[in-house]
């Protein structure tokens, strides 16, 4: 990999108590691709993912996101940067989904008619009905409000995307569309995207590149080809094998 | 030289040594009112600027205003004097009180001409029959039934003591209400009660006054206590005070007192036409139609309750983002808020006089200080309660501590903090009517007045206003919520 990575952790240590939450851990996040962090729950994946938009700090460590280091001076900058969605969409009910998705356009005082042709252009790109534009978050469907949030994270048109468990809430079928229309999204953007999962189905559906975590360290990076072909070992093949389907019955 | 005396007296009016109005307070009862009124307009008369700031409350309330120099002149009685305010001065010996007034910068007038005690009262025709005329006559009528107030029962310089000192043998002595007692009097249950000697049911009821001539009762005589510095500021108003000794006897006080209770004359009224007949003294009554009492009430009241609750909003919103901020804070702020919050409302106006003085501030600063909590609790409570991810969600788009706070934290607490100044809002209103106590105004006005007057129409005048602007409140509150809180935060969707 020739280009520089879009963000980095050196020897990052994150506790909770006498707890570690992650690490000590190294890695590197690709740029212009996207990056699936995979793992059981508690594994430490939305513990990284708050770590590279500095919603929390590591105990030992760097962290490295575009270019800079995520400190209490550049996360505000930063984070300005890097779009951020969470499993409910954490929209603000207050606000209509206009309003969710231009709050922080408007405080940057952007001049409204370049706003509100970004919030056209997003309305298309994330494949919602403009007509639901002017209602507030209560008044949307739990997909709508996935796609309000991608919006709202895509506004600023940062270099780098964290998602955390975006589809996580929703049912199997909007969960199919919502997914087919976020690959399309990425593919069309060719933007860095890091993704939190803990579906394998999932990974294999966005992952250019899948990291294993385990107990807050890398079990193991590549292409998931390159997991299944070759697990490190018995945690990968165990974690990969569980979630592939049984075979089907004689 | 003409140019300089204007200069001198443009000069002394900008540093507020022009002389100002005579203030004269009086008690929350009929006799402390008319007495105050009395004073007032003979005050006038003497050519002082004289304004009458009446029922402001008990005994603490005007001692603390005179001294405090908020008032000038109040009626006073020598017996309360010896008994609370000059711990061991004698009521008789009326040169150690004066003496001991000194002291505190007061001066005393002559006495009225009226002693207001306890005194033991029979009905006329009874009285005439049996030849009662002095405490004493009732040893040779063991038979008759007394009705006694259990107050006066109970004390020992009450019925004990009257016993003891004069030899009274009668056996049906019971204890009933003040106002039970002239029932079973004109019921002829009992045939004798006790009654203070200016009472207007002497009148009314057609009583006989037995003459304590055993001297058993304190001393209660009327005086009017004035500031020292008056006789200076305002000699022909301290002359005119002074001229009232002697004028009012018992009975003329009786008189009074019925003109207002019974025939429900105004104190203004009543004091204006003693003064002209009895003083030659013509003073201006200001004649004033209901509508115009209650507008002036309900504007006094409404700038009572509007002045406090804007503060408390300016005040406790930021106190309550800070205590929501920082937990320890929040416990020491939330406490002393509840602390303030159980300090009876009486006690808390009565301890503002000395720092604020009379009149609509202390009210407004009581009204101010039992706001806090339940913007400060609901404030924090409203921050509290929003949801840790949309918290994370407004720090994760980049928005500064103060534009979350603006855009994102206060908005979504806003249905909260609104409840708890809806809540203060309410309270004050019923609140700001203890501020007449403090002569504040507003419709406490009317119902001390209709309270002292047993006039339920009185107290209808403030009660029914003051419960129609708590309703007001609260719909009014319902209009802002629609107005400034977004539907689907608002509540019972």
């Amino acid at each position: 990999m020739s280009d520089l990575p879009a963000a980095s952790l050196a020897g990052v240590t994150k506790r909770y108590g006498d707890e570690v939450a992650l690490g000590p851990i190294d890695l590197d996040v690709p740029a212009n691709r996207t990056t699936v962090l995979l793992g059981p729950s508690g594994c430490g994946k939305s513990t990284l993912l708050r770590l590279l938009n500095g919603l929390i700090a590591p105990d030992a460590g760097a962290v490295r996101v575009l270019g800079a280091a995520v400190t209490p001076a550049s996360v505000e900058g930063l984070r300005r940067r890097v779009g951020y969605v969470i499993q409910e969409g954490g929209l603000f009910p207050h606000l209509t989904a206009r309003g969710n998705v231009t709050l922080l356009a408007r405080w940057l005082r952007r001049p409204p008619a370049e706003v509100d042709a970004r919030v056209v252009e997003l309305a298309a790109l994330a494949r919602l009905p403009t007509a639901l534009l002017d209602r507030h978050p209560g008044e949307l469907s739990g997909g709508q409000r996935q796609r309000v949030a991608l919006m709202r994270a895509l506004m600023l048109d940062p270099e780098m995307l964290l998602l955390d468990e975006p589809l996580g809430a929703l049912d199997p079928m909007v969960r199919a569309e919502l997914q087919r229309d976020l690959r399309g999204v990425f593919r069309a953007l060719g933007k860095t995207v890091v993704l939190v999962t803990h579906d394998l189905r999932e990974a294999r559906h966005f992952g250019d590149l899948v990291v294993l975590l385990r107990d807050g360290r890398v079990a193991q990076q590549g292409t998931l080809a390159m997991l299944e072909g070759a697990p490190a070992d018995g945690f990968v093949r165990d974690f990969l094998g569980a979630q592939t389907d049984p075979p089907a019955g004689p | 030289m003409r140019g300089s005396w204007a200069a001198l007296l443009a000069g002394c009016v900008a540093l507020g040594c022009a002389p100002r109005a005579v203030r004269v307070g009086s008690k929350n009862f009929t006799e402390g009112v008319i007495l105050g009124e009395v004073a007032a307009r003979a005050c006038a008369t003497g050519g002082a600027t004289t304004e009458h700031r009446r029922q402001l409350g008990g005994t603490a309330v005007l001692w603390r205003a005179l001294r405090a120099g908020e008032i000038d002149v109040y009626p006073e009685y020598t017996g309360t004097l010896a008994a609370e305010l000059l711990r061991g001065v004698d009521a008789r010996d009326l040169a150690g009180m004066r003496r001991a007034l000194a002291r505190e910068g007061v001066a005393m007038s002559a006495p009225l001409g009226f002693n207001n005690t306890y005194a033991l009262g029979v009905p006329e025709p009874l009285a005439a029959a049996r030849g009662l005329r002095t405490l004493g006559d009732l040893r040779g009528h063991p038979g008759l039934a007394l009705g006694l107030s259990h107050e006066f029962l109970d004390r020992a310089d009450g019925w004990p003591g009257l016993r003891a000192r004069y030899g009274l043998p009668q056996r049906d002595v019971r204890g009933m209400d003040h106002d039970l007692a002239y029932r079973a009097l004109s019921a002829g249950a009992i045939q004798v009660t006790d009654l203070y000697t200016t009472d207007a049911e002497i009148a009314w009821h057609h009583l006989r006054v037995l003459a304590d001539d055993r001297a058993y009762f304190p001393e209660y005589s009327a005086v009017l206590l004035y500031r020292a510095d008056l006789a200076r500021r305002a000699p022909g108003c301290v002359r005119a005070l002074e001229s009232l000794g002697g004028s009012l006897d018992a009975a003329t006080m009786i008189d009074l007192n019925d003109r207002v209770k019974r025939r429900r004359r105004t104190e203004s009224a009543v004091a204006a036409a003693w003064l002209e007949e009895h003083r030659g003294l013509r003073t201006a009554v200001a004649a004033e139609g209901r509508a115009a009492r209650v507008w002036l009430r309900t504007r006094e009241h409404i700038a009572m309750v509007l002045a406090s609750l804007l503060a408390a909003v300016l005040c406790a919103v930021p106190l309550g983002v800070a205590a929501a901020r920082r937990p320890r804070l929040g416990a020491l702020v939330l406490g002393a808020a509840g602390v303030l919050q159980t300090v009876p409302s009486l006690a808390l106006l009565v301890l503002l006089i000395p720092v604020l003085g009379i009149g609509a501030a202390p009210a407004v600063a009581a009204l101010f200080l039992y706001s806090l909590l339940p913007i400060v609790q609901n404030t924090v409570a409203g921050l509290r309660g929003i949801a840790p991810s949309l918290r994370e969600s407004a720090e994760a788009l980049g928005l500064p501590p103060s534009a979350r706070l603006r855009l994102v934290e206060l908005p979504l607490a806003l249905p909260s903090i609104l409840a708890g100044v809806k809540t203060a809002a309410v309270i004050n209103v019923g609140t700001a009517t203890l501020g007449a106590m403090v002569g504040a105004g507003g419709y406490g006005q009317p119902i001390l007045r209709g309270i002292r007057l047993d006039s339920t129409a009185t107290i209808m005048e403030g009660a029914l206003p003051a419960a129609a602007l708590a309703l007001l409140t609260q719909a009014l509150f319902a209009l802002i919520e629609r107005a400034a809180v977004p539907r689907p935060l608002r509540g019972g969707r």
